[in-house]
């Protein structure tokens, strides 16, 4: 703020306070994932009976790592994963970028009709059972590309690409245009250029959807072989938990103990990469969200 | 000067017929017509098409003899709908974990950027910053484990209360169903209070530092300043993201549901997507899904197309 200000003492208390809540806030945020990482180090046994916060590893061990890293569904969902991740991604970009190129044509008389179009399939969707009985009927079920076609555009994202073009001058455009710069070379050469902050924002989002995504497999796969790492995950994470609540505090078993291991250090392989991603795009948050919050 | 372009383009067609007017457009945007060809393909085949496959809510539909061979039923489904003894049930845990999420979830991370804000040192607020966008970047899956986790009898949470309360018996918390919504909800929180907050923060970098400048000369306290010169400067974005949650009040986050609940948690956890995702998809009473996925979507315009105009009527800002 650029107010040049006597601090006086009720200042210094709000700002007290202030920061104390934030600071037990941020620690709250942060506690959960430490929590894993931390469990994920521990002796297997150690986790027994454990309660209450782990600030350090309970005991020093690889064991769990060791485990995982042997489990072959690791394996077979990380590389699918990467698959949905790399080729979904481009698949969006590619059809978001020439969605939101083509509805940003002010002068086409066709394009405003089209988008209303568009953005009436973001109110009118009538859930489920229509969408599943379109990808079977689409001979998709099973298949890879129905976890990548489905959701290929946004939307939402493609009405915020629009927003953005269009607050780049349009003076840039038409000097293009006078230069006889064709509809590729003004969207790759001069537009793209001008909104890299929105189109890192969106790229982001795809490729965390991707990663995270594990709803869409779970109703359109039917082969293992093809499964994401988070439907791996949930089975470990959620089905098993679910089956083991029935006889809680039953039985003490190793075996049961070992398994809570192993779920910290799934949860931190699959996390981690991810989490190590958005510091790199964390810079364009505020300027490619701005534009989001333009009305469609 | 666009408009005066655009109008002086508009009254010059105007003396043109229609057929001209549309080769004179496909002319001239060929090839953004050429490039938006894929885009269509995709808005007809998974968007519109799948929207043709709703008429199926009003016949019995057999999987094996397909929409054409199937029956016609009329309405049947949706008066079955009304008279399953799970239907107000669901409608109604729809409504309250909305209203419960409007009334916590929306205004916290205005409340969080707000705070955020009169943080002075530059640094503090960036590292905190970056904390709390953290979470939104954890999967639902790994969240709903850690949630589960965290409840479980022997959890933190448990942990923590039995530690202040003694007589705490330290049941897993999220078998009881009066917890769920509260559960659910906090940990909505926890998740996306940072980057929910990122739009505020953004709006209120916008805020001309004069008018703080002028409050402060006029006696302005701290709090007044922050009610009387950032509130008001934040009031159109709350607005536009009130009336897109309002709209929405009948969507719930159906994937963190079917992670979290369990039979002894439906009595409030069981809304209308994960009974239609139970019922209609994995029990294959196709017609029914569809029909209560009609159901959803009449309700959730008529509230949208209600709200904005509501604002539109009695504030300046609206959707559209």
């Amino acid at each position: 703020m650029a107010v040049v200000e006597r601090k006086t003492i009720g200042d210094r208390a709000f700002n007290t306070v202030n920061i104390a809540i934030l600071a037990v806030l941020s620690l709250v945020f942060v506690y959960p994932m430490w929590h894993c990482l931390m469990a994920s180090f521990s002796e297997p046994t150690s986790l027994i009976g454990l309660k209450g916060l782990l600030w350090k590893p309970n005991g020093f061990s690889l064991a769990g790592y060791k485990t995982v890293l042997q489990n072959k569904n690791i394996y077979i969902g990380y590389g699918n994963t990467l698959f949905y991740v790399v080729v979904g991604t481009v698949v969006n970009m590619v059809l978001t970028i020439l969605g939101g190129y083509c509805i940003s044509r002010r002068g086409s008389m066709l394009m405003r009709p089209l988008t209303l179009l568009i953005v009436f399939t973001m109110y009118v969707d009538f859930g489920l059972v229509p969408s599943f009985l379109n990808i079977r009927d689409l001979s998709l079920y099973n298949s890879r590309w129905a976890l990548i076609l489905p959701g290929a555009i946004s939307t939402y994202n493609m009405i915020v690409l629009r927003t953005a073009i269009y607050a780049v001058p349009r003076s840039l455009e038409e000097s293009a245009e006078i230069d006889g710069a064709s509809d590729w070379t003004i969207m790759w050469r001069i537009l793209i250029p001008c909104i890299k902050a929105t189109l890192a924002v969106i790229a982001l989002g795809y490729v965390v959807g991707h990663w995270n995504s594990w709803f869409g497999a779970s109703i359109y796969l039917r082969d293992r072989t093809k499964f994401p790492l988070q439907l791996f995950l949930q089975e470990i994470l959620i089905a098993n938990s679910q089956s083991a609540a029935a006889g809680e505090g039953s039985s003490v078993d190793g075996f049961l103990y070992m398994d809570e291991l192993l779920k910290y250090c799934t949860i931190v392989i699959s996390t981690v990469p991810i989490l190590c991603a958005y510091p790199f795009v964390q810079k364009y948050f505020v300027s490619g969200m701005m534009l989001g919050s333009v009305k469609g | 000067m666009q408009m005066n372009n655009a109008q002086a383009l508009l009254t010059r067609k105007k003396k043109q017929s229609l057929g001209q007017r549309l080769i004179r457009e496909f002319v001239k945007y060929k090839w953004v017509y050429v490039l938006m060809i894929p885009v269509l393909a995709y808005y007809i085949l998974f968007k519109y098409l799948p929207m043709t496959k709703m008429v199926i809510a009003f016949q019995d539909f057999n999987i094996f003899r397909g929409i054409e061979g199937s029956k016609w039923v009329g309405l049947d489904n949706f008066i079955k709908f009304f008279q399953l003894k799970d239907c107000w049930r669901i409608i109604r845990n729809t409504l309250l974990l909305n209203l419960w999420s409007i009334l916590f979830a929306f205004p916290a991370p205005i409340v969080f950027a707000l705070m955020l804000n009169e943080v002075q040192y530059k640094r503090t607020k960036k590292v905190m910053q970056t904390v709390s966008y953290m979470p939104h970047f954890i999967s639902m899956v790994v969240v709903c484990g850690l949630i589960r986790n965290f409840c479980s009898s022997d959890g933190v949470i448990n942990t923590i209360v039995s530690f202040f309360n003694p007589a705490w018996n330290s049941p897993n918390l999220l078998d009881r169903s009066e917890l769920y919504r509260t559960i659910h909800i906090a940990s909505g929180v926890w998740q996306n209070i940072g980057w929910d907050s990122i739009i505020y923060l953004a709006t209120l970098s916008g805020i001309d530092p004069q008018l703080y400048e002028a409050a402060y000369i006029d006696g302005a306290s701290r709090m007044k300043r922050i009610i009387h010169v950032t509130l008001p400067g934040l009031t159109p974005i709350i607005i536009v993201k009130l009336i897109m949650r309002l709209g929405n009040i009948f969507d719930v986050a159906r994937e963190k549901i079917l992670l979290l609940y369990n039979p002894l948690t439906y009595e409030t956890a069981d809304t209308i997507s994960t009974y239609m995702y139970r019922y209609g998809l994995l029990e294959s009473n196709y017609s029914m899904g569809a029909a209560v996925g009609v159901f959803n979507t009449i309700i959730s315009i008529t509230i949208l197309v209600t709200v904005n105009t509501f604002f539109r009527r009695f504030t300046e800002e609206s959707l559209w």
